[in-house]
């Protein structure tokens, strides 16, 4: 049997290795990890502009999506009166901080694609799902009505239901040509519905099995849209 | 003759590198003491990777380097390991060892740490670690230990992958996908982060959702149970 000094001394070096190890490797790796972050943040906004690129942004190499990124990618940022703050980069904010924030003092980052038929605003939305956070980034054409593409993302959705908002490309495919204003040019966002789509142009299927998901898919667009609108405005004066 | 009666046991005691009893480290828990099928550990996880294949390998490769090395490095411990708080001692060496499986693959491929990021915490509870720790590594040398860590690992990879090729086969028509291995095999082309465009035989394959979910893995493993018994006669129970 051992003293109980002995037993205090053991688990207290044993602590202080443990701790020193593993912060030296989280250190040292650290800077590898934000690249990936970054690079894995961006091939998710590269997947809303999937439709005019020659390769899809999951194949692509970090120097591939990098440089996408370098040469046809304009990065801005809008505060929620729209207009565009100076000196900060898209990439920059967090909106699960930003989201935190009093409204009026949130931020959004906004992508500009310079594609052929002209600028491409990718949008970033953000919201809660079932179990955790979901977020997506919605890309607009220059009318700032038709939706070219979306993509999303969660953090802890349930697999082969929620998580099929990521999983399953046919889920964010069916908002292309969708239109987040009615005719007369009110914002109507787009709607996530059960049991059969009724107004083709604003509304799309929900994941069955997924109820609460789906409808913080729909409520995230309503809201995270809403707050574009503004910039929207500016843009088009 | 009094000192070659006391050197004789203790000559016979010495380890040979890699003897036959070394070699049943590696390979009983593949077959006849597998850790899912025959001691039913390690389930929750196996329930839970499996509805891809790539993440399981990966899943597979992480479970058996931390068990072969906590192993390692409980049973270099062993005997300064005070017995009071020894389960404690176990777990800081397998939290330590998991989380750097953890920042090594956020590092090296961090979509697949996306997927695992849940599960790869998770191997801290696997009951297999702990239980190798318990029975084999807190009485046994290094070197065995790790063998014994290391076909546990592979015992239990084996199984993992096993299932999640029959759930990733039925669910989604698909093996490997995820990874530049993805490939389509039945069904109409998958949903799931495959090229939409890809032409597969056997198009009328509905894919089988019941697969995907964990439930399905329940029903896999059990029938794997029945065969490796069936198939197995060291297995069966005569009492």
């Amino acid at each position: 049997m051992h003293s109980t000094r002995y037993i205090i001394t053991f688990v207290a070096v044993l602590t202080m290795v443990v701790a020193l190890v593993l912060s030296l490797l989280a250190t040292g790796l650290k800077p590898i990890h934000d690249r990936n972050e970054a690079i894995y943040n961006k091939k998710a906004i590269l997947s809303a502009i999937n439709a005019y690129l020659d390769e899809k942004p999951a194949n692509m190499s970090a120097a591939q999506v990098q440089k996408i990124f370098d040469d046809q990618i304009q990065q801005e940022v809008v505060d929620m009166k729209g207009n565009v703050i100076e000196g900060l980069k898209a990439e920059d904010i967090d909106m699960a901080k930003e989201k935190k924030k009093p409204l009026a003092e949130q931020r959004l980052p906004v992508y500009i694609y310079n594609s052929p038929e002209g600028k491409v605003y990718i949008v970033s939305v953000r919201g809660s799902g079932l179990w955790d956070e979901i977020w997506g980034s919605i890309a607009l054409k220059n009318d700032f009505n038709t939706i070219v593409g979306a993509t999303f993302d969660h953090k802890g959705e349930t697999p082969g239901l929620g998580a099929e908002i990521k999983d399953n490309p046919k889920f964010p495919e069916q908002f292309i040509g969708k239109t987040i204003n009615d005719e007369s040019g009110n914002y109507v966002s787009i709607d996530v519905v059960k049991g059969g789509i009724k107004e083709m142009a604003h509304q799309v299927d929900a994941i069955s099995g997924a109820t609460i998901t789906s409808k913080g898919v729909a409520e995230m667009l309503d809201r995270g849209l809403e707050y574009y609108q503004p910039f929207f405005e500016n843009q088009k004066k | 003759m009094a000192e070659t009666t006391v050197k004789a046991p203790v000559e016979k005691e010495k380890e040979p590198l890699f003897g036959p009893k070394e070699k049943r480290l590696l390979t009983d828990p593949l077959n006849d003491n597998n850790p899912i099928t025959v001691q039913v550990l390690g389930i929750c996880s196996a329930l839970a990777v499996t509805s891809l294949v790539y993440p399981s390998i990966i899943m597979a490769i992480s479970v058996t380097f931390v068990t072969a090395m906590s192993s390692f490095f409980t049973s270099l411990l062993r005997k300064q390991i005070p017995k009071q708080v020894r389960m404690i001692v176990q777990l800081v060496i397998i939290a330590t060892l998991v989380t750097i499986v953890e920042q090594f693959l956020k590092a090296l491929n961090f979509e697949v740490y996306k997927q695992l990021a849940v599960f790869i915490g998770l191997i801290i509870t696997n009951c297999i670690v702990m239980g190798r720790l318990e029975a084999f590594a807190m009485a046994n040398r290094p070197w065995r230990s790790l063998l014994d860590g290391i076909g546990n690992g592979l015992g239990y990879g084996a199984i993992l992958i096993v299932v999640a090729v029959i759930r990733e086969f039925f669910g989604k028509g698909t093996l490997f996908a995820g990874s530049p291995l993805a490939w389509q095999i039945i069904g109409p082309s998958s949903d799931y982060m495959l090229d939409t465009t890809q032409i597969s035989w056997l198009g009328w394959y509905q894919n089988n959702n019941l697969m995907v979910l964990s439930g399905a893995a329940m029903f896999i493993i059990g029938i794997l149970i029945w065969i490796h018994r069936t198939w197995n006669p060291k297995l069966v129970d005569v009492s």
